[in-house]
């Protein structure tokens, strides 16, 4: 009996009228755990009760509480009839098992009822006392913490990543039960729901197990999927990394400056002595490491090359052993071999050596090789035993094995950025698997808490107190760079496999940064862009989007004629991705993730990605359109009428992007534009065969042009949808990552929303490239409505921008993202960059000075490089500029809690704003608006702001505090669509309401933020002709704590105080 | 191929101030499309309309919480900045005078809501926006009309709405309780803001609210006992050696002030008759809804067929009420003061030269 929860039910407000005859409500609420119910009094004729209930306490395991929400029903007393529910709330306790997260659940929250939506809230407390349980066979997992976020979580560092961890729950789906033909579309809902609580909640608390097995106190990048089987049942899976972490003192002092900046003096930095008490500060294994690390480095980037993935054909190639040090080539090559056999060692321990992080500590990430990906189609069967769900293990196992293999093949002996997915049609299911092949350090992997663990899990902590001090924090890629003074920036692009013995067509160069190791044309990855990278100009979004028709079918037929699909499917998206790439001038994308989606008469896939230029690859070829009949003079006119216009595209996103490389003066002054004669027909990405790379090192950079053939519609096709996608308005950017690569001062403005877009294919006869043209055109539209939504953010960009589409029934396509917008100031950008260059050069000199000055070199270097300085001390030169031509600057709603506080920002900013039409147009004017509403208060307001991004962090603020991870699905119903403003209304009152309840359960754990929150399923379902809708939607993220840097700075002064700030901190 | 399903939903509620008032105006959604292509916002035809839909979706959904302003502070569903609250309040109260002006002292009753659609074609107001203005005067009547205390105050705290914003909805709200007539062809020169003043003046002066604010009643009925003391002032006009030498006070102090002090001196016996007889009659709540028409007839209307100034008013008022208080006779002072202060406000608030 390990655990005592207490619940109490303080109050309820705007509960909805439940007896016409008074137009009130006689409420009362039920207390649910587990098997134990308690109830209120009732309170009689009032919307607003005032129960002051006792404590409620249950005595429970803690398994029980790891695996069940609080369950709290209210009602409508009646004397004659059944008690009417009003609404129902789950609370996830979990976060108050855990000492360092929540201690109280106290606020607000929405209750909900599946049929009629949020309904009123109530006010209630809950605590958990937690006894000690010592017992080495316990069933629970207490205390281990879970993060969404898929980096080490900012207040945090990592002593040890012990590797992946995953696990998975069947049961049947209630909705599919013999009993739902008679129970109420309530009662079927509520089942659904509730236990689908109690099904990640045993998934949670499985998993931790395993981490507490492995040594491990924490999840990573915890990713957990429902696959909804119908018939067959309903699945609960889980992947995440797990870590020992461990939390940094709130002191953002400590950090300082990252000690090996300077490669030369390496190790043992006695400033940290105080810090970390007890570590034996040798200098051991890491030398090799480090040597190696830096060694190489020069002060544009470097790159690397991306495989191909999706191969099955990879997996014919399972060379072991390849790993190991081929390229290392020359001096290093002894250290890297060590190194690796390290690190392979402690990773060949594991089952499967695979991440679920997308960015790592630095250091961590030694080189990639590629996308790995692995799918699989399987018929769906009824789960018999949901106690044994080996089936379904079996499926994972296999395509992870399969992963696996890819990756040898790859040279490598780690996947990094690693995820999974499903997508059903039917009793059809794709298993998809990818993640990104690299070599790590061992640095965080050995056991034993080397001191190497130790000085290199500061460094996290540096970066995140660092960059985030710089406000966007994020920025950070480049001005951490700066920082660090020795960017690495190409090593991990260098390849990791054998240059004789590539395991796909690819053209290899020297390094461009270091000229020292090989690197690939491309590189294709799906983690985030590495901090310390070195690009040049910006990234943005790249999206391949492809349709095709298949013949409707039925079980295996069906799942063969998938399967046959699958691997044209992928190669063409990956040709689309290859030269929309190229298109931009780029030569690397992150953040790649391809989903194939399966209907009854089509397969979707749509891969998104964010594309770089990144210093350290070649320069890109262009594309070379060649026709294929050259005797019609008009058609040779066609062709090259289409040439110009992709040498102008290319030439024109090169300005936009601000991507000018540093001219490789030496090499190559060959005619920048392809000669024909490589007009090898390439429609692949890699393509220049192998042999040609040993030929000329000197040569590589420019010469190869990727050709694209016209002999058939699809050629045209491919080219037409090269053009046709609407490039980006001006101001604004997008990325699919963390962070947009070259973008660093991010405001405090920022926008998280949700679209959802249903498309309707009435036209049955389509033909696939119709289809393309519809799903593409369905895309482009999508990211239009967003442009101009968000227009008031401007100059801004659009971050984490990752589509989700799904074919919910025959001829519709769904599209949903979650993505968040953040303004930055574009001034500042280029000033950023300038300094940039004094700065690098100067700190240098400063650096040792600035590691013990702490405080005070922070506070400086904070000034000089950071935004955020620049802005509160208000001098700087963004307030004149006229450059600035955004409409409606002023109208940017989302910044408003800074007006608020930082008059001093609202002031610089007015200043700035120039009236957009809009403005113009508006009857009221501004002038006055805002007169009068100084006269208001509105202190009275109780509801406080939560904020919500799908990425980890918030610009201009610290996260001081994870209060656990949030995880809640809904199931919304009507029968009355109509009523409720058709399929749109029903969804935007629906999705409004998750948001919500989000807020208010964030609010309630005393946080002020989610960060790195998704939506994770989002299932729709409709019956218009019985004015029915079914909506399921499920989404997750980190209930943080953040803190304003300003306030940050003003707490470091007084330590003590910051806590209780920060509490209360947005509370208005 | 048609978008079954198209919604945008922000953490932060995305509201587009140009497209709020489209709504708020009636516009359907096409219209708001055409209109907001013709204003340049974008081309795209199909990126606005989604946009608009999104943003009317938003805006209904919010209404039932712009019907209890306070409610939009603490509902949970929409995450709203305070300054954006207050935007969307204030625009949702405000109204076009040119329809107040139609339904001012009109009972705020089923029957004139179904009068609407006149009112729309003769204002050009659209009907939608007519019928919400209405319901929103009918709404803060019915709130105000059982609350105690001063009634601007009442509503600037139950609407939230900015102080003059608050006085107009007093003043629709003190018009509509107490039926003055507004409708007559001679005060049809009158604007709205003429009335809401002359309104505030009554509030302010002869509402039991305004001698003692602690009083259980409330600032929308006059101060029956106030009323009642008027007859009292009858004397200034029944007796006749009063009249004269409240006559020849006023000229007196008039002399060489003005250039119409013949005509003033013509006419102070008919002029003092008017303004006392209405005083004296204000006791029967039907000769308190012709307040209005009785100074224009009385008093407005002779004053400007003589060609008087606002200036000409002004000093003849003053001294008019400034005389009374000299004759021996005369001992009702504080009545006199009280009722003339908002008799002369009003009316030069009423006099358009």
């Amino acid at each position: 009996m390990p655990g005592k929860l207490k619940a109490k039910i303080v109050a309820g407000r705007h509960l909805p009228v439940m007896d016409r005859a008074s137009d009130l409500t006689d409420a009362f609420v039920e207390v649910k755990f587990g098997n134990v119910t308690f109830k209120t009094d009732v309170y009689p004729k009032s919307l607003n009760p005032q129960w002051n209930s006792e404590w409620f306490k249950f005595e429970v395991d803690d398994e029980d509480l790891q695996d069940e929400p609080l369950q709290i029903t209210v009602l409508d007393h009646d004397t004659y009839s059944a008690n009417d529910a009003i609404g129902k709330v789950y609370i996830d306790i979990d976060p108050l098992l855990c000492s360092e997260a929540a201690t109280v659940i106290s606020g607000w929250l929405p209750i909900y009822d599946t049929i009629h939506g949020i309904r009123g809230e109530i006010n209630v407390l809950v605590k958990v006392d937690l006894f000690n349980d010592l017992n080495r066979f316990r069933q629970s997992s207490c205390g281990v913490k879970f993060f969404c976020t898929t980096s080490i979580p900012r207040c945090y560092r990592a002593v040890m990543i012990h590797g992946f961890v995953e696990e998975l729950v069947v049961n049947e789906d209630p909705e599919y039960q013999w009993i739902d033909r008679i129970r109420t579309p309530r009662a079927s809902n509520e089942a659904r729901q509730r236990l689908i609580f109690l099904m990640s909640g045993e998934l949670q608390r499985k998993i931790g197990l395993k981490v507490l097995e492995m040594g491990g106190n924490a999840v990573v990048g915890y990713l957990q999927c429902f696959d909804l089987e119908g018939e067959s049942g309903l699945v609960v899976r889980a992947i995440g990394t797990a870590c020992t972490l461990e939390k940094i003192s709130t002191l953002p002092a400590t950090a300082t400056l990252p000690s090996n900046s300077s490669p030369s003096k390496d190790i043992k930095e006695p400033v940290f002595g105080e810090e970390g008490p007890g570590v034996p500060l040798s200098s051991g294994p890491p030398t090799p490491l480090r040597a190696q690390t830096f060694s190489s480095f020069s002060p544009s980037k470097s790159y690397s090359r991306q495989s191909s993935s999706s191969d099955t054909e990879l997996s014919l190639t399972p060379k072991t052993g390849m790993g190991s040090g081929g390229s290392a080539g020359k001096e290093a090559g002894p250290l890297k071999a060590l190194l690796r056999q390290q690190t392979q060692s402690a990773l060949e321990q594991r089952e499967y050596p695979f991440f679920t992080l997308t960015s790592f500590p630095p250091g961590f990430l030694l080189h990639l090789g590629g996308v790995v990906s692995a799918r699989s189609v399987k018929l769906l069967d009824r789960i018999h035993n949901p106690d044994e769900p080996e089936t379904r293990d079996a499926w994972w196992e296999e395509i992870r094995q399969e992963i696996k293999s890819h990756t040898k093949a790859l040279g490598c002996h780690a996947v990094v950025g690693y995820s999974e997915s499903t997508s059903i049609c039917e009793e059809v299911c794709i298993l998809s698997a990818s993640g990104t092949a690299a070599i790590l350090s061992s640095r965080f992997m050995q056991d034993g808490p080397l001191e190497t663990d130790h000085r290199l899990s500061r460094q996290p902590l540096v970066f995140s107190t660092g960059s985030e001090r710089v406000d966007g924090d994020m920025g950070s890629t480049a001005s951490l760079g700066f920082e660090e003074m020795v960017p690495p920036g190409c090593e991990f692009c260098h390849i990791p496999y054998d240059e004789l013995n590539i395991p796909f067509p690819a053209q290899l160069t020297y390094c461009c940064c270091c000229r020292r190791y090989k690197v690939p044309d491309v590189l294709f990855t799906t983690i985030d862009l590495p901090t310390e990278a070195n690009i040049t100009g910006k990234g943005c979004l790249i999206q391949a989007r492809l349709c095709r028709t298949k013949k409707k079918a039925q079980g295996e037929g069906n799942a063969m004629a998938i399967s046959n699909l699958l691997p044209f499917l992928e190669y063409e998206l990956h040709t689309q991705l290859m030269n929309k790439l190229k298109l931009r001038g780029m030569n690397a994308l992150f953040g790649l993730r391809i989903q194939i989606s399966v209907g009854e008469t089509m397969l979707l896939g749509l891969a998104s990605a964010t594309g770089v230029y990144l210093t350290a690859l070649p320069s890109p070829g262009g594309i070379q359109v060649s026709g294929k009949t050259p005797s019609d003079i008009t058609y040779e006119q066609h062709i090259s009428n289409m040439q110009k216009k992709i040498n102008d595209t290319i030439a024109k996103n090169k300005e936009v992007y601000e991507i000018n490389p540093p001219e490789v003066v030496e090499e190559i002054i060959g005619s920048p534009i392809p000669e024909p004669r490589q007009r090898s027909r390439l429609f692949r990405s890699h393509s220049e065969s192998s042999d040609e790379v040993s030929e000329i090192d000197l040569s590589h950079g420019k010469k190869d042009a990727f050709v694209l053939e016209i002999d058939d519609t699809d050629a045209v096709e491919d080219i037409h949808a090269l053009l046709t996608d609407s490039p980006t308005p001006a101001g604004f950017y997008s990325c699919n990552t963390e962070i947009m690569p070259g973008i660093q001062n991010w405001t405090s403005a920022i926008q998280m929303f949700t679209s959802v877009r249903v498309f309707r294919l009435n036209n049955v006869n389509l033909t696939n490239q119709g289809l393309n043209k519809v799903f593409s055109d369905l895309c482009e539209n999508l990211l239009k409505s967003l442009y101009f939504k968000l227009r008031s953010l401007v100059p801004c960009c659009l971050c984490h921008l990752n589509f989700t589409v799904a074919i919910p029934e025959d001829e519709l396509i769904q599209v949903a993202v979650t993505a968040v917008a953040m303004s930055f100031d574009k001034e500042l950008t280029l000033e950023n960059g300038k300094q940039s260059g004094d700065k690098s050069l100067k700190k240098e000199n400063d650096e040792q000075l600035q590691f013990n000055l702490e405080l005070n070199a922070e506070m400086s270097s904070s000034n000089l490089s950071s935004p955020k300085g620049l802005t509160e001390v208000g001098s700087h030169p963004s307030a004149k500029a006229p450059s600035v031509d955004y409409s409606s600057f002023a109208d940017r709603c989302s910044s408003w809690i800074e007006q608020l506080r930082l008059k001093a920002h609202t002031i610089r900013r007015g200043s700035v704003k120039t009236t957009s039409s809009l403005e113009k147009a508006s009857p009221l004017p501004e002038g006055r608006s805002r007169s009068l509403r100084s006269n208001r208060s509105y202190s009275g307001s109780s509801v406080a702001v939560v904020r919500m991004t799908p990425l980890s962090f918030i610009p201009g603020a610290k996260i001081i505090k994870y209060l656990g991870i949030i995880n809640m699905f809904f199931i919304r119903e009507t029968t009355s669509l109509k009523e409720e403003g058709g399929v749109s209304g029903f969804l935007h009152t629906f999705i409004a309401e998750v948001f919500a309840m989000v807020r208010a359960h964030v609010a309630a754990l005393g946080g002020n933020a989610v960060v790195s929150y998704s939506m994770k399923e989002c299932v729709f379902m409709e019956n218009p002709n019985k004015n029915q809708a079914q909506c399921l939607i499920n989404v997750s993220g980190d209930a943080v704590i953040f803190v304003r840097e300003s306030e940050v700075e003003a707490a470091s002064v007084h330590p003590q105080s910051a806590a209780t700030q920060t509490s209360n901190g947005e509370g208005t | 191929m048609s978008v079954e399903l198209d919604v945008f939903v922000g953490n932060t509620t995305i509201m587009d101030k140009e497209v709020y008032q489209l709504w708020l105006n009636g516009y359907t959604v096409n219209d708001a499309v055409t209109l907001r292509i013709e204003g340049g916002v974008m081309e795209e035809c199909e990126v606005l309309l989604s946009d608009t839909m999104d943003q009317y979706r938003t805006f209904q959904m919010c209404e039932r919480l712009l019907h209890h302003p306070a409610k939009l502070a603490n509902q949970l569903l929409f995450q709203i900045p305070p300054d954006r609250q207050a935007m969307l309040i204030e625009r949702y109260y405000a109204f076009d005078d040119l329809f107040v002006r139609e339904v001012l002292g009109k009972k705020l009753s089923k029957g004139t809501k179904k009068d609407l659609d006149d009112v729309s074609s003769k204002t050009g107001v659209m009907l939608k926006s007519c019928r919400r203005q209405f319901d929103n005067f009918k709404r803060v009547f019915k709130v105000v009309e059982e609350l105690k205390g001063p009634l601007v105050e009442n509503i600037r705290q139950h609407f939230l709405l900015p102080d003059q914003l608050a006085r107009d909805y007093a003043a629709i709200v003190f018009f509509a309780n107490n039926r003055f007539e507004t409708g007559k062809k001679k005060l049809l020169y009158l604007t709205f803001q003429d009335f809401a003043f002359c309104a505030g003046q009554l509030i302010n002066n002869w509402t039991l609210g305004a001698v003692d604010n602690m009083m259980e009643d409330m600032d929308v009925d006059l101060d029956k006992e106030f009323l009642q003391d008027l007859k009292d002032l009858k004397i200034l006009i029944t007796d006749k050696d009063l009249l004269d030498q409240h006559k020849s006070l006023v000229c007196t102090a008039l002399r060489g002030k003005t250039n119409v002090l013949n005509e003033m001196e013509a006419n102070f016996k008919n002029l003092s008759r008017g303004l006392v007889n209405i005083a004296a009659k204000l006791i029967n709540a039907k000769d308190v809804r012709d307040f209005f028409i009785d100074l224009v007839e009385k008093f407005i209307e002779p004053c400007r067929s003589d060609k008087w100034t606002s200036v000409d008013v002004n000093l003849y008022l003053t001294h008019y009420t400034n005389s009374a208080h000299i004759l021996d006779t005369f001992k009702h002072h504080s009545v006199w003061t009280r009722y003339m202060g908002v008799i002369k406000s009003c009316i030069l608030k009423m006099y358009h030269e």
